[in-house]
């Protein structure tokens, strides 16, 4: 099993060493992501409300993939406690986000994982998880996820970065591919992904490679064609997201000396129509710690909200967060190249 | 001039042709990104077409970009690699049917 860059003692498990490459090591012929908003006539970016609290449960996961920008692991011990929970819990009940998307890590893996989206439930709100399929086959006590998601009405986004096991397991390690396959056979089989049931299955692909992703609309016709035809599989509508050059994707970039051709790539295609819809303009990313962030990305960058009187859950403040300025750096050129990328996939097609 | 014709930073400004002939270049390139549309072969097809005919005609440019791009788009290294077999097949079949043309001169001229 891959070591997480953290247990390694990488350099670049450290957010510092990881902001440092990207904001200086292309030197100064790369206009800065303020430069490019400056010159669409949208800086500073500000938030347009908080529809979204995103969660991140923990950094434990039962995969290793290289991309991941959570550095994420079975030797990540991070994990949201309870009473962290509880307190975005009543966030919740005092305010009228409607969605809590819960991430990780695999967020399973967090002992009060069920319990959390129950409480959740209670209030009324919509869930989306962010589940690696391969959980569900990873131990028995995983094995009813699929009958738990159905009952609590939780939507389900999944990443098969292929419909082949070639690029699947290169990416997310050796027999993802076929673990993939069997959880979505075991989705399907209680009526996610199926017409008319209500239970929404959204399946993620992410280059496996130093790339971006293909036109997201072509790609889920390719998808639907494939995995209906090989594994009788359905399921609703597939997001194309772009890695972005943090942690081990970046580690991976610099390694293989594909970073400052994938940077070009990204820069070159800034795309300003993306920006409107950038998902931090109205998601609130909170840490395992409870910290606050713009997205997922700032938060493993350790970037927290410019909000400086409510950069925590337990100073949660509606008012002052909804309209913020977001912390914006060099690695946000990959939510805005081509289609734009986002956590429901391009945000211009 | 440099002492070596080709520059794998050249292809990013082929755009430049513009500078010398607008008119021609725009035309050019509306076509050009036309024909990679999604159409009655999808955008994924023609690439793998042009990855196939970049190797036929020795474009190291047109490899580079090609490579790229079906990639990209999901196939796989042994898919690319038939593709190229193709466009062998079809350039060393064109130079063999060619021995046709040989034998009817020598059958001609000889006794």
């Amino acid at each position: 099993m891959i070591k997480s860059l953290k247990v390694l003692h990488h350099p670049l498990a450290d957010s510092e060493n990881q902001l440092e490459v990207l904001e200086n090591s292309l030197g100064s012929i790369h206009p800065t992501f303020n430069e490019k908003l400056e010159l669409s006539g949208i800086y500073p970016l500000r938030a347009s409300g908080i529809d979204i609290l995103q969660l991140n449960l923990g950094k434990m996961c039962n995969q290793t993939c290289k991309h991941c920008h959570v550095d994420a692991g079975p030797d990540r011990k991070e994990m949201m406690s309870r009473s962290t929970m509880q307190i975005c819990l009543d966030v919740l009940k005092n305010s009228d986000i409607d969605v809590v998307d819960l991430t990780g890590g695999a967020p399973e893996l967090n002992p009060d994982f069920r319990w959390l989206v129950e409480q959740i439930k209670k209030l009324g709100k919509h869930v989306i998880v962010r589940c690696n399929l391969t959980i569900i086959l990873a131990n028995k006590r995983f094995h009813d996820l699929p009958d738990f998601f159905k009952q609590h009405q939780v939507e389900v986004v999944s990443s098969l970065p292929g419909f082949t096991q070639d690029r699947t397991d290169r990416q997310r390690g050796d027999g993802v591919f076929n673990d993939s396959i069997k959880a979505l056979q075991m989705l399907n089989l209680v009526g996610y992904g199926q017409e008319g049931s209500g239970l929404v299955l959204n399946l993620v692909y992410n280059p496996a490679g130093a790339f971006l992703p293909p036109s997201q609309v072509a790609l889920e016709k390719e998808y639907k064609m494939v995995l209906a035809s090989r594994y009788g599989i359905v399921f609703n509508q597939l997001f194309a997201i772009t890695n972005m050059p943090i942690s081990r994707y970046l580690d991976y970039l610099l390694s293989s000396g594909n970073y400052s051709r994938y940077m070009d790539k990204l820069i070159s295609a800034y795309n300003p129509a993306s920006v409107q819809n950038l998902m931090c303009r109205n998601t609130l990313s909170v840490g395992w710690d409870g910290y606050l962030y713009d997205c997922d990305f700032n938060q493993m960058l350790d970037l927290k909200v410019s909000a400086s009187d409510s950069q925590h859950i337990s100073d949660f403040d509606f008012a002052i967060l909804k309209n913020r300025n977001i912390v914006v750096k060099q690695h946000c050129f990959g939510c805005t190249a081509g289609e734009g990328s986002s956590c429901g996939g391009s945000l211009t097609f | 001039m440099e002492n070596h014709y080709y520059k794998a930073s050249d292809l990013g400004k082929f755009g430049n042709i513009a500078e010398y002939q607008k008119e021609l270049a725009d035309k050019f390139f509306s076509y050009y990104g036309e024909v990679f549309k999604d159409s009655h072969l999808t955008a994924k097809e023609k690439s793998l077409i042009a990855l196939a005919v970049a190797h036929a005609v020795q474009c190291p440019y047109c490899i580079d970009a090609y490579s790229s791009d079906a990639f990209e788009k999901g196939y796989s290294e042994a898919q690319m690699m038939e593709a190229v077999h193709v466009a062998s097949a079809i350039k060393g079949g064109a130079v063999l049917v060619h021995g046709v043309q040989m034998m009817n001169k020598v059958k001609e001229i000889g006794m």
